[in-house]
């Protein structure tokens, strides 16, 4: 099985840094911003954005986690019930901005499904998005404010993001399907 | 998972733990302001309440409608089975109109079983005669979990009517498998005779077995059933096995108390002692809400093959 690296740590920490710096600028400080990390990988990324946000700018930002499980559009097409995280916001989002961190931008829907949760939170004032990878093939109308890293992939290759505090090691992977 | 919860042996310890575990985000959604979510969209959840049940049928209920499902409930007064419909052309009806799961309640036991027969959807036992309840042991073990935080050795006395209960025997099966220490307490007349076979322990004194325990379960006395005289009175049933004031007394500190309702205060439970703070009997019934969404959840939100890409 072919696997080729495509970020190794270095380079993930230096996007998460320059995301963060995005995210400052975009939204001209850290006032009434809140990020909001989708499970499994992107609550540790939105973690990780927060201490950055805090470095940066001297201010803590609420960090939640979003598990979109109960969302998604493919319920019932599975064998198995699809597996289940924890969802964490335990400030309120109404009238903040909301960004959504996720490790791998690909179809859109998992977004699809992490804005339709959230609203059920409340009212943001705006939601944007920063990921670690965009591997193209979208398949809804959505894109990304903040991206680490590019990466044209072929659609029976899998991206695989390994993060030090799930897996033991930064890195980010392409590979080829088994 | 089964495609049916018709009993606890239908699943394994590993099946336990993911319920309870995928009831927990249940817990989540239930603080949210809106405590509802789309999982279940288009999916109908027929309620066949063939015994009255206020409580599990609500629960039931609601739990399917956090679940964005379509709930019908069919309960048997002024209905065709009032007419004389039998459970097949009940089932055969409810299969027809495209019931994706059949939550039944009913008085002979073994009729969940009966009705897989004759279903293409999943069949939920809610209480079968005096054979299983295995919901209310399913979120007795959530609230045991969530407040001890463990199973293994646990010590926990099931007190009562245990002959006639559902819901000892679901949960003495539930407890065991889990490897809880369970010891069956009540008068001679009211603990079965194979309870040994069960792997629990069996005691006729509570006022021996109450400093040993960290989890005191009562069951409700069930009226309706001592015409039969499996005890000599209510009156004397009460003083003998009661859980009253002085009672709590023998506890270990932190041991709780809980109760799968209704209560008949002052009888199995003094009404002063139902409201202490380690009794648990509200928190029981919110965890009974998130254990149903998550097995609605688990039993529906899969379905056929085939792997649909992430991202």
């Amino acid at each position: 099985m072919g696997s080729v690296r495509l970020l190794d740590g270095a380079e993930i920490r230096r996007a998460v840094t320059r995301i963060a710096h995005e995210i400052l600028e975009r939204n001209k400080g850290a006032q009434s911003l809140v990020l909001v990390g989708i499970a499994a990988r992107g609550d540790d990324l939105a973690r990780r954005l927060a201490e950055e946000i805090e470095r940066i700018e001297g201010a803590r930002v609420p960090v939640g986690a979003l598990d979109i499980t109960f969302y998604r559009d493919d319920i019932g097409m599975r064998a198995e019930a699809p597996e289940v995280h924890e969802t964490r916001i335990d400030f309120d989002i109404n009238g903040k901005t909301v960004v959504l961190v996720d490790d791998v931008l690909f179809s859109g829907r998992t977004i699809r499904a992490a804005m339709d949760a959230l609203v059920d939170f409340g009212r943001p004032a705006a939601i944007q998005l920063a990921v670690l990878v965009d591997r193209g093939h979208r398949e809804l109308p959505i894109r990304a404010d903040f991206v680490g890293k590019n990466a044209p992939t072929r659609k029976d290759e899998d991206v695989r993001v390994a993060l030090i505090e799930t897996d033991g090691e930064d890195a980010v992977y392409v590979e080829e399907r088994p | 998972m089964n495609k049916h919860l018709l009993s606890i042996n239908d699943v394994s310890a590993e099946d336990i733990v993911r319920i309870l575990d995928v009831a927990e985000s249940f817990r989540e959604v239930g603080t949210r302001v809106i405590k509802k979510v789309p999982a279940l969209r288009g999916r109908t959840v027929v309620n066949l309440f063939y015994e009255n049940s206020t409580r599990t049928r609500i629960s039931f209920e609601l739990a399917a409608k956090r679940l964005s499902a379509d709930v019908i409930n069919f309960t048997t007064s002024g209905t065709s089975v009032a007419k004389g419909e039998s459970l097949k052309d009940t089932a055969l009806t409810l299969q027809a109109m495209g019931a994706d799961a059949i939550v039944i309640r009913h008085s002979s036991s073994g009729s969940p079983y009966t009705l897989t027969r004759w279903v293409r959807g999943s069949v939920l036992n809610a209480g079968d005669g005096t054979h299983e309840h295995p919901t209310q042991a399913l979120l007795d073990l959530y609230t045991i979990r969530e407040k001890l935080g463990r199973f293994e050795g646990l010590r926990v006395a099931i007190c009562g009517d245990v002959l006639h209960s559902r819901v000892a025997r679901s949960l003495s099966f539930a407890l065991v498998k889990m490897g809880a220490d369970v010891t069956l307490v009540g008068p001679p007349t009211l603990i079965p005779p194979d309870a040994p076979a069960w792997g629990v322990h069996v005691s006729f004194d509570i006022d021996e077995v109450l400093p040993k325990i960290d989890v005191c379960y009562l069951l409700r006395v069930q009226r309706e059933r001592q015409r039969q005289q499996y005890v000599p009175s209510v009156r004397e049933y009460a003083r003998l096995f009661g859980l009253t004031r002085e009672r709590v007394g023998l506890l270990p500190e932190g041991a709780l108390i809980m109760h799968p309702g209704p209560m008949n205060r002052g009888v199995e439970i003094d009404s002063d002692v139902a409201d202490l703070p380690q009794a648990v009997m509200e928190e029981q019934v919110t965890n009974g809400i998130a254990i149903r969404m998550s097995l609605l959840y688990l039993l529906l939100g899969g379905g056929s093959e085939g792997a649909v890409a992430d991202g």
